[in-house]
């Protein structure tokens, strides 16, 4: 019986043999973790075609983490989109609270198969440290999680949930303290510890077969999207929008679209305080082709090779590099990205708690900006499908900071002026 | 003494000066020191303090921001250089300094982002150029080396392979097929950095590493930091790889003229080693 929830690519053309999508992809990795990543790529193509992997997946999937998650129309939100109709895909209804349990139990599952018995991963704004922590939990592995000291500050709800599951959090001290540096060190982990450990990668970046891998896990979003808004608005949406970091979410959105060409594939990187500050980790928009963590793709880089520090308000897309599928979708044209600040993407998250009564995670509020701009440009008979990758609960003390939520802070009285200058915004 | 061709790198050299230790009986010392560490000039001067104290060939690190194959002391050079503004022109004028004083051959290790940035053709020209023998790439594997080692050959650049524990037997193979200067073995599975024992896996991977039937130098590094384990691994290596040892010694020194006379006392403690003098 096929799976209902597990669409490894059909097409099977990208990437080619040696991982390579176009120009990009391939296996930047040393000679020491060559085996294991090899094992990971025969023992995910023997899992592809094993109806019983697909047959225990399917019911994770829906016992454990309740897909397929909705589609929800947001008219109210959509007013400020120009009048196009707009709907999201609720990946933040998923167990844990974000599309990243997809992937993690899929190479959970097939952790077990390569009898290893510890898992490591590293974490932006630990959605995926806290998907990981959770599958280790429910399969009794062993779990490390890497994340940058920054953002152990800025997502500590998060830190205390992995901790709570059993992980152990280790705060990486190394380069800009972020994302990226959360990933050399689980990689100088994996090297030393390969015999027993599965670098359970959260993103489509990394060597082959992770960016494909990781892919057909998410392709579930993109596949549900696709039928569900068949069903609701009778036609396929003039535009799929999501944020991009290292890109699993936007990934996952995109994938079924592909072959629909009238689909407009939007990605939403993240500006910081504006690409022209150099404050921001908008690889694809600002970046060049070059090598970070085991693969070729747009890469922030100075001239020599040197990766450049990245900033974002989002701790889950404050990365400099970002999965070789979307350098290999921008060169092609079949994609597009786009930047959006720091405040567009606050502004954007306020406004869909207040039209909607639904809190987005910050990242996910990257590509409801990005869609706000696309609805105006399609005008009122636009129709978008955004996905809502997390919800916002992990981002509510930057959220509060931002907005001074807090009973102490001034702007408490202002709240009223607020809301007059959203709704005033949009008109 | 400085290789044969005018124009052309010191690939060669390389090999013979390996071949010369082999001639005496013993292993040959290989030291690693980052460039621009603690500053450039500062670091040319260790590395001929390691040359002065013994060293055969030397490594010059080519300081990356994302060192993912280091350990924390080798992390914290790297970061120091490129705070201080560490540039590939600096990389390619240690390498020449170094040579020119010594007569002896240097090497580049780095990442491969760098020099795919700064571009294969032109880094081997300057490099060769420079007087370099080779470099070590240890995240570039040997399937996606070809444009490299088309360029390096070119030069008379040597391109050395790292091996692993974990390399199976054909890729044993199919990297001393390729590779040139001598073969990396990495003694354990692990990023760089002193370790109290070098284990038994190292004398295991060289023996299998031999097995194919190279004809290369097949020299163990990671984890060696004294006399005691140089001697040790010289008594089934062909060359010991010395790196975090010595950069320690740096980081430790009250300064860095007490710092480059520990890399001289630290070279001449290991050329013992590799001599089975301890």
């Amino acid at each position: 019986m096929p799976s209902d929830f597990f669409f490894p690519d059909p097409t099977g053309q990208v990437p080619s043999a040696e991982g390579y999508f176009g120009a990009f992809g391939g296996k930047f990795i040393p000679e020491a973790l060559v085996a294991a990543v090899d094992e990971v790529a025969v023992e995910y193509d023997k899992a592809k075609s094993d109806p019983e992997f697909a047959r225990e997946l399917d019911d994770l999937l829906v016992n454990y983490t309740g897909r397929p998650s909705a589609l929800t129309e947001v008219p109210r939100f959509a007013e400020h989109a120009g009048g196009a109709r707009v709907f999201l895909k609720r990946e933040d209804l998923n167990h844990t609270g974000s599309h990243k349990i997809n992937n993690v139990l899929g190479q959970a599952l097939l952790t077990k198969r390569m009898g290893k018995t510890r898992v490591i991963a590293e974490t932006g704004a630990g959605q995926h440290g806290v998907a990981t922590a959770t599958a280790c939990a429910l399969f009794g592995l062993e779990c490390t999680i890497y994340m940058g000291e920054i953002d152990t500050q800025r997502q500590a709800l998060n830190v205390a949930r992995m901790r709570m599951l059993g992980a152990e959090v280790v705060a990486v001290k190394s380069g800009s303290r972020t994302l990226k540096d959360a990933i050399n060190e689980a990689f100088r982990d994996w090297v030393a510890n390969v015999d027993r450990t599965h670098y359970l990668f959260g993103t489509v970046a990394g060597p082959h077969p992770f960016p494909a891998m990781v892919r057909d896990f998410h392709r579930v979003i993109g596949v549900e999207a696709r039928r569900q808004i068949l069903e609701r608005a009778g036609r396929l949406p003039d535009a799929a929008v999501a944020c991009v970091g290292g890109g699993s979410n936007a990934i996952g959105l995109f994938h079924a679209f592909i072959p629909d060409t009238g689909v407009r594939l939007i990605g939403c990187e993240p500006a910081g305080h504006g690409v022209e500050t150099g404050e921001h980790a908008a690889t694809l928009t600002a970046g060049e082709p070059g090598i970070l963590h085991g693969s070729r793709s747009y890469v922030l880089q100075d001239d020599e090779g040197q990766i450049t520090e990245p900033y974002s308000i989002s701790a889950g897309l404050d990365y400099p590099g970002i999965g070789p599928e979307h350098s290999y979708l921008k060169d092609s044209g079949r994609a597009e990205y786009r930047a959006v600040t720091d405040d567009a993407a606050m502004q954007a998250l306020r406004l869909l708690s207040r039209t909607e009564g639904v809190i987005p995670a910050i990242e996910s509020a990257h590509a409801l900006a990005g869609a706000l701009e696309v609805g105006r440009e399609l005008g009122p008979d636009g129709l978008i499908v955004i996905n809502l990758s997390g919800r916002g609960d992990k981002d509510m003390d930057t959220a509060a900071r931002y907005f001074g939520l807090y009973d102490t802070d001034a702007e408490v009285a202002a709240d009223a002026a607020d809301i007059a200058e959203i709704e005033g915004d949009a008109k | 003494m400085s290789g044969t061709a005018s124009t052309g790198g010191n690939g060669r050299l390389l090999s013979d000066t390996l071949a010369a230790a082999k001639a005496e009986g013993r292993s040959a010392l290989i030291a690693y020191l980052p460039a621009g560490f603690p500053t450039v000039d500062g670091g040319i001067e260790a590395i001929k303090a390691a040359f002065d104290g013994g060293a055969d060939v030397v490594e010059v690190g080519l300081p990356h921001s994302d060192p993912v194959l280091d350990g924390p002391v080798i992390q914290t050079a790297d970061d120091i250089a490129l705070r201080g503004g560490v540039r590939i022109a600096d990389v390619m004028r240690t390498v020449r300094e170094a040579h020119e004083a010594t007569g002896k051959p240097v090497l580049v290790m780095t990442y491969w982002n760098p020099i795919d940035r700064y571009g294969v053709e032109r880094f081997t020209a300057e490099l060769a150029e420079a007087g370099g023998a080779g470099a070590i790439l240890p995240d570039l594997p040997v399937q996606e080396s070809a444009l490299w080692r088309e360029h390096a050959a070119k030069h008379d650049l040597a391109t050395v392979f790292v091996v692993a524990p974990s390399s199976k037997d054909e890729r044993l193979a199919q990297i001393t097929a390729v590779g040139s200067g001598f073969v990396y073995a990495a003694s354990l599975m692990g990023v760089t950095g002193t370790r109290a024992s070098v284990g038994a896996q190292a004398e295991d991977l060289v023996r299998r590493t031999r097995a194919t039937g190279t004809g290369l130098p097949v020299c163990v590094g990671l984890g060696v930091s004294n006399a005691e384990q140089a001697a040790e691994v010289a008594g089934f290596a062909d060359g010991v790889i010395v790196g975090s040892a010595f950069v320690k010694r740096m980081l430790d020194a009250p300064d860095e003229a007490a710092g480059i006379e520990a890399v001289r006392a630290l070279a001449g403690d290991l050329a013992k080693g590799v001599r089975r003098q301890v």
